[in-house]
């Protein structure tokens, strides 16, 4: 039976109707009208679904709605406001700087994937600004790509780190 | 690329929106904007008609152009690359240049977007018409200004004629209003020697959208009032000639999810809800008894039976005498590889929706031929062709023909017994199980050398099936008969791939066509049975290198006259800094270390690739360190597009040569999902290197999947150049390496 939840996503509250056990991908999806997590998989196997969970990333394909009430939920939208926010900048850039290295990078094929691999890309440089080659593949191996574009993924990574970093000297 | 459809996106729409600037000139357009006769575009069925110009191009009020082209994009930058050749004969910049969604309505039939020919057919098309249409423009201007027409020069779209301070643009001159002239194809194009934007490393004009999360793939279309639907089939296809049967259906198994229902039409069933996860969940938990009969060879029996199976053969090609010189030469070699079945699994599960109506129907969907799928829409609903309206939407890459078509008739048949507009998406347990798989392939290859190392005899034979021309949706739900595809090409074994790289006097090629109904559907996959035929053939000629003694990239040199050939094989070999050298460098512990070269190709265009490998003797895993792959496309449009074309195509040969196989049981299809699938994932990822060789003064030819085949071969050859043994068999998994070790 359907229920009430109230849920924080990109810093918005929202009521949403939806039986308990929904997974949360349906929600931003079909209610929110979200396009940044998406369906891969539905087994958390992909990461194509990914979004922050109180800045932690998780498989919005396996988190039921009911799971997140009290949470703060940020997808690929609102990341540029997250970034703002961990940086006490006055604005939100237009894009996070893992976004504008991935466009930079002209990273993407088809783009599907790219949802996930912003998200976990940026939850790693939250927590290791200057990650790797090592640490990259490592972080990110849960995520895949099938067009193959792994290797302009970490030129990416690794450009967004720059940036990061010499936005702060 | 605009990513929502625009059914209506008119030259009505622009006339109203833009304020047409009537100039005189004296084409029909004028007569017909008088009389307010200019047809809305996508209002009637197309395809519209080729000969004319305004099919191909539109001069917009703003001094924009609208291309219209019937190839699709799926992420490999047709809609940047095609515009730039647009943009090129037209004196336009890039940005000038705007792209529409292909749609049967709107764009033209140009063929499906296979064989890497985007560019190869459509390129020839668009420049051709854009060249036309800035001769058809120049002589208004011309009229205008009252200037000839060689005095004028053009830039942004901005016509100034020498000396004066007049000018025009294109847009004042035409702008929403339709030419009405033939396209002759006659009108002069603009030599590569002054190429200005073709050529460049433009960036993807799809990418801004798809890194910010904004771009609608077809999953992210709505109808209003639709409904969700999902499929409900066994887990895992059967043999295609036994599709599916339903034996029962216990609907009171999903009562407790009110919303759902559940559709069926012959062996097709369905659920649909309002709700998404109702339908996902009423999918899951529908209790269906399916006919289980095995239908298939066991997994390890399946190349013996292949090999041992009832064929149609073809003798492809027949030069010389192969067999008498092959008996009669100094070096001899002889080598046979099993190549497994492999899955597009495209990283979104397929997506369609449909809104069918008694007189007509809409279909959004990703396939890759809107004017094929609307023949096989309209024969399954029953409607004329012309009722039927296709919309292309992309979805995630799909590598060729995965379940895009099979989805998009899921959702009409949906559509037709829900009486409800539908969006159908698979699980995915439907997309890895029911996908038209990469055929299997058995080869066997016999290659020889006289005693100065030249190569004078070579023969190929190649054992597999065809692709299955029967969806899977149309099967299970009017019980059609599993036809074939006809002999194609890519569907046999390969004069490009099985021996043409090297000047050979004598040459056989045979093949052995199995039934298709025996086996798995089956599509195209990405450079179809190149990687399996260049993993045999390329192994059979590197084993005669060693046997010559004599370098493999040296005996190869030795052996090629072609300088298209030559051209990659010393591109790829430059970029690896490849070091001639007899024999194996002996390994420090486990790891033996390795690197190999091949050559190899699709249908047109030439791929040369290096491979370096670590095989780790002690458990058998092999790990690609390098590619290095070279592509020769003739004339390069985007250079970094290909770049990131033969990046993608490297990893993706690194994860088919080791990760993927598709496995079975007697009853069906047993890999469904990422953990029984496994494909290539970050750590394993290898360096890439990728080389275009630019041929300035060639027609373009495709570089989608050309260097896929060589870079099978590169990473096979060096897994022998590490540790002396052969691998008849991929993908290399630790067990297979093992024996391979282990072995002779």
């Amino acid at each position: 039976m359907a229920s009430t939840f109230h849920i924080t996503v990109n810093g918005k509250r929202h009521a949403v109707s939806a039986a308990p056990d929904t997974p949360l991908l349906y929600v931003l999806q079909n209610e929110l009208e979200l396009r940044g997590p998406r369906f891969g998989c539905g087994l958390a196997q992909c990461g194509s679904c990914s979004v922050l969970i109180d800045g932690v990333e998780r498989r919005s394909c396996v988190t039921s709605v009911s799971a997140v009430e009290g949470k703060r939920v940020t997808t690929l939208e609102g990341l540029p406001t997250w970034y703002a926010e961990k940086h006490k900048l006055a604005k939100p850039p237009a894009l996070h700087p893992v976004q504008q290295a991935m466009l930079d990078e002209q990273a993407a094929q088809c783009g599907y994937c790219y949802n996930g691999m912003i998200v976990k890309a940026s939850e790693l440089l939250a927590q290791n600004p200057a990650p790797s080659d090592e640490q990259i593949r490592a972080a990110m191996n849960g995520h895949l790509c099938r067009c193959g574009t792994y290797p302009r993924i970490i030129a990416a990574i690794k450009r967004a780190a720059r940036a990061i970093q010499e936005s702060k000297a | 690329m605009s990513a929502a459809p625009t059914p209506s996106l008119g030259r009505r729409e622009f006339l109203v929106a833009g304020g047409a600037v009537v100039v005189g000139f004296s084409l029909a357009a004028r007569t017909d904007l008088a009389r307010g006769a200019v047809p809305a575009r996508g209002a009637k069925a197309g395809p519209p008609d080729p000969k004319q110009i305004d099919t191909w191009l539109a001069i917009n009020a703003d001094n924009t152009a609208t291309l219209y082209i019937g190839f699709v994009e799926l992420g490999q930058g047709t809609t940047t690359a095609l515009p730039q050749i647009a943009a090129e004969e037209l004196d336009l910049t890039l940005d000038q240049i705007k792209t529409v969604q292909t749609d049967t309505n709107v764009t033209p039939s140009q063929g499906g977007t296979y064989s890497s020919s985007s560019i190869a057919r459509g390129g020839p098309q668009v420049r051709t018409a854009a060249a036309e249409v800035r001769q058809a423009l120049l002589k208004l201007a011309s009229e205008h200004l009252g200037v000839p027409a060689e005095q004028l020069g053009v830039s942004a779209g901005i016509v100034t004629a020498a000396r004066m301070s007049r000018n025009v643009t294109y847009g004042e001159l035409v702008g929403g209003k339709l030419f009405e002239i033939p396209f002759t194809g006659s009108a002069p194009l603009k030599s590569p020697a002054d190429y200005k934007i073709v050529g460049i490393r433009a960036p993807r004009k799809d990418m801004p959208d798809k890194v910010a999360g904004r771009y609608a793939y077809v999953q992210h279309q709505r109808l209003p009032g639709m409904l969700h639907g999902r499929v409900v089939r066994p887990r895992g296809q059967r043999a295609y000639g036994v599709g599916a049967k339903v034996v029962a259906i216990d609907e009171k198994s999903i009562a407790s999810i009110a919303g759902a229902r559940v559709l069926r039409k012959g062996d097709f069933v369905a659920v649909v809800s309002a709700s998404e996860w109702d339908a996902v969940r009423a999918a899951r938990d529908l209790k269906v008894t399916w006919d289980d009969s095995p239908s298939l060879p066991a997994f390890d029996e399946l190349y013996a039976h292949m090999r041992a199976g009832e064929t149609q053969d073809t003798v492809v090609l027949d030069k010389g005498s192969a067999a008498d010189a092959f008996d009669k030469a100094a070096h001899r070699s002889s080598f046979s590889g099993r190549c497994p079945y492999q899955a597009h699994a495209t990283f979104a599960p397929n997506c369609a929706l449909a809104d069918v109506r008694s007189d007509s129907a809409l279909v959004m969907c990703s396939s890759q031929d809107v004017y094929g799928v609307r023949r096989t829409l309209a024969a399954l609903l029953g409607l004329g062709e012309d009722k039927v309206r296709v919309q292309y939407c992309d979805g995630s890459g799909t590598y060729g023909h995965s379940c895009y078509d099979d989805v998009a008739l899921a959702a009409a048949l949906m559509s037709e017994l829900a009486g409800a507009p539908v969006r159908v998406q698979f699980m995915r347990a439907d997309e890895h199980g029911w996908d038209p798989f990469g055929p299997a392939h058995v080869g066997e290859a016999r290659a020889a050398a006289d005693a100065n190392g030249k190569i004078v005899a070579y023969e190929y034979q190649g054992w597999h099936h065809h692709w299955s021309l029967v969806e899977t949706s149309q099967q299970l739900a009017l019980g059609s008969a599993p036809g074939e595809w006809p002999n194609l090409v890519s569907q046999q074994v390969s004069p490009q791939n099985c021996g043409a790289q090297y000047a050979i006097a004598n040459r056989r090629l045979v093949d052995h066509r199995l039934s298709t109904a025996k086996y798995f559907r089956a599509g195209w996959l990405r450079s179809p049975l190149d990687l399996s035929m260049a993993f045999v053939s390329e192994q059979a000629i590197d084993d005669l290198a060693f046997r010559v003694g004599t370098d493999p990239y040296e005996f190869r040199r030795r052996n090629m006259t072609d300088e298209r050939w030559l051209g990659v094989l010393d591109a790829a070999a430059k970029a690896a800094g490849w070091q001639l050298r007899v024999g194996r460098v002996a390994p420090s512990g486990e790891i033996a270390a390795g690197r190999g070269i091949g050559l190899g190709t699709h249908l047109a265009s030439w791929g040369g690739a290096v491979a370096e490998v670590e095989v780790n003797t002690r458990t058998g895993g092999v790990a690609v360190k390098h590619l290095y792959g070279a592509i020769d496309a003739g004339l390069v449009v985007n250079p970094a597009i290909v770049e990131a074309q033969i990046t993608g195509q490297l990893v993706q040969t690194a994860s088919r040569m080791l990760f993927e196989e598709v496995t079975f049981d007697e009853k069906g299809v047993t890999s469904l999902d990422w953990a029984s699938y496994p494909v290539i994932r970050f750590e394993d990822c290898p360096s890439v290197t990728p080389v275009v060789v630019q041929r300035l003064n060639e027609p373009y030819s495709g570089a989608g999947e050309e260097v896929m085949a060589a870079a099978a071969a590169a990473i096979a050859n060096a897994f022998f150049d590490a540790t002396g043994k052969r691998m008849h068999e991929f993908p290399f998994t630790p067990r297979r390496v093992l024996a391979a070790l282990a072995g002779a």
